[in-house]
């Protein structure tokens, strides 16, 4: 079976000579189809890098990253567009809806992108929105919602491409305990219900331990990988 | 991406800021309001000048007499005047042409207690065909008033109010200077020309202005017409010729033949000069409004910045991103152009409505106006969203 992500060696080097920092330092892991992954570490251990080089966003400055097998090394700009909106998705922290847009036609964004037509736009939209309990705020804009419903609203923007892979950067960092309780609940059903792969960066035990797995980067480098029992401890 | 998505994308933002969209394009709005108003004034301004002309009439060609000229020792040389002889010339040997000598005096004009102080004008039948001018009652002098020098007079219609105001001037009699003289005929009025007032004038025949009036015998200014269309330039070279000969001037002509066309076409030359002038300088403004959208579109991407970052990581192309901000901002100058071209159509109506000029509309200015709205939004709207396609999604998505 081809591993969703596949880093080898991969560095991330920011400036140069005296002033030049390592903000990854050749890091290899794999991650299976159907894994809940927890990325952790310390402020500036790499882990929001890794997640980057990872979402396509950032390409390494050195070492081969293969997504399902792809070298994406090969791709240029718009393949790499192209691999983000049909294959990859976003949670973030501040959960980056856009203003003054209802939370259907921001779940039907990167469906626009897609170029799919109003109509199945809407439904599938809706559909999203109804996964993740919550299509009765489908005409509401983001200032309308609380914390937590902006957060599910964002998690069904991500779901509705039906991605390989959704990356979640510090989803709950902006949540109440409670409503980070319903988030990662929400996320390990996706996990278990549609086999979605993710990858998680928090810094908080309590919420990796949701997980099946922890990374635990510092100072740029893996240092750890195992369980959540196993790394934590 | 579907085409129809970006341009609901653009429209959208803008109808999500319609205050500030219609500041943006207020820029646009005065700038092709004002470049279409501009030269639409200018045209009519010419318009106006091609009618003045034709109404003195279109065909009429001007023989003066020359004035200036310096001789020796800075001497002022008046040339000779026409005479009798030279107009017979004239009618005899260019053909197709109405030829009417004139004379002018100002004289004191009296009725009844009514006193004005009007031009005179000598001259005969063929003055009032030659400038399109119509009797309006009674009639034009006879053969025999002209050989005789008759006293009769034919009234413009300024006289004939100030005269008479509402009483029947024909068959009364008027006081010219120190003759009296009968009154035969009243012209229609012809208006203003150029600011003058072509009714406030008296006309008798010529022989009775030179011998009882002015007491000399001297013309000094013939009017012309040629009969058909498109003969001006062959009747005046001919004039020209046969004026040579006769007056047999040494080394350069004593004379002038003006010819209307000429005047027309120079005068439309110059309003139209003055036309592009200020069309140009209206441009500028438009280029000003151009610049407003490039500086509102600019803070408009820095304060979306996240959103652009999200986009990108959504899936979004870089072109995605330069359509959805370069649609953007030409669909605001679209808007400020259509709008622009409404309030120029306004201003020109109100402008020609103050300047008495003529109100028309050409189809032509607006759509310029209007196409050079759609480029201003293109050329200044293209670095603004180049600059949101560029982003770096990651440092975009960090932006406070």
């Amino acid at each position: 079976m081809t591993a969703i992500v596949d880093v080898r060696g991969i560095k991330k080097i920011y400036g140069h000579g005296n002033t030049e920092v390592r903000a990854l330092d050749g890091v290899d892991f794999q991650v299976q189809p159907g894994e809940f992954v927890a990325v952790m570490g310390p402020s500036g251990s790499g882990k929001s890098t890794c997640m980057n080089i990872v979402g396509c966003l950032d390409p390494p400055s050195a070492g081969r990253y293969h997504f399902c097998g792809l070298d994406i090394a090969r791709f240029n700009r718009d393949e790499l567009a192209m691999l983000r909106r049909h294959y990859l998705a976003f949670v973030f922290q501040s959960f980056n809806l856009i203003p003054r847009t209802t939370a259907l036609e921001n779940v039907a964004l990167p469906l626009v992108y897609q170029g799919v037509k109003p109509a199945e736009r809407n439904a599938r939209a809706l559909r999203a929105l109804a996964s993740v309990g919550i299509a009765e705020r489908a005409d509401h804009t983001p200032s309308e919602l609380s914390g937590g419903q902006q957060q599910r609203v964002a998690i069904a923007r991500a779901l509705v491409t039906e991605p390989t892979l959704l990356l979640a950067d510090e989803p709950t960092g902006n949540l109440d305990t409670a409503t980070t309780e319903e988030v990662l609940h929400l996320l390990k059903q996706l996990n278990h219900e549609r086999d979605l792969t993710i990858l998680l960066v928090t810094h908080e035990p309590e919420v990796a331990l949701h997980t099946q797995r922890v990374l635990w980067f510092v100072d740029g480098k893996l240092v750890n990988d195992g369980t959540p029992d196993e790394v934590l401890s | 991406m579907r085409t129809v998505d970006i341009f609901s994308m653009a429209f959208v933002a803008i109808a999500r800021n319609k205050v500030r969209s219609f500041l943006t394009a207020l820029g646009i709005i005065i700038g092709v309001g004002s470049v279409i108003a501009m030269v639409h004034l200018g045209q009519a301004a010419t318009q106006s000048v091609a009618d003045n002309i034709s109404q003195m009439g279109s065909n009429l060609l001007v023989v003066s007499t020359g004035r200036g000229g310096r001789g020796p020792g800075g001497v002022r040389i008046v040339s000779k005047p026409f005479t009798h002889e030279d107009v017979e010339a004239i009618r005899n040997d260019v053909r197709g042409v109405l030829v009417a000598p004139t004379v002018t005096t100002n004289q004191n004009l009296v009725h009844g207690n009514v006193n004005h102080n009007g031009s005179v004008l000598g001259t005969t039948n063929e003055y009032f065909p030659t400038r399109n001018w119509d009797l309006a009652g009674g009639r034009l002098f006879t053969d025999e008033e002209m050989y005789t020098a008759a006293r009769v007079c034919v009234l413009g219609s300024t006289v004939t109010r100030t005269l008479f105001g509402g009483s029947e001037p024909i068959g009364q009699t008027i006081r010219v200077g120190r003759s009296s003289c009968e009154v035969v005929g009243i012209l229609a009025p012809k208006g203003a020309s150029f600011g003058q007032d072509l009714d406030d004038v008296v006309a008798m025949p010529i022989t009775s202005v030179q011998s009882r009036i002015v007491g000399h015998r001297d013309i000094r200014t013939i009017f012309i017409s040629a009969i058909e269309d498109g003969t001006t330039s062959r009747v005046h070279d001919e004039i020209d010729e046969l004026l040579r000969h006769r007056r047999g001037s040494s080394m350069e002509d004593d004379f002038f033949v003006r010819d209307m066309q000429e005047v027309a076409d120079t005068l439309e030359g110059t309003t139209r000069t003055l036309t592009m002038l200020l069309g140009a300088i209206a441009a500028i403004s438009l280029l000003v409004g151009g610049i407003g959208i490039m500086n509102i579109m600019l803070v408009s991407v820095t304060e979306r910045t996240r959103e652009i970052g999200v986009r990108i990581a959504i899936g979004a192309r870089v072109r995605d991103v330069l359509w959805q901000f370069l649609v953007e901002a030409v669909a605001i100058s679209c808007l400020g152009g259509i709008l622009g071209v409404g309030l120029g159509i306004v201003g020109t109506y109100v402008a020609t409505d103050k300047m008495e000029l003529p109100f028309l509309l050409s189809t032509e200015v607006m759509l310029i106006g209007f196409a050079f709205s759609v480029a201003i939004g293109v050329i200044f709207g293209y670095v603004p969203a180049r600059k949101a396609a560029n982003l770096n999604p990651i440092e975009a998505l960090r932006h406070e």
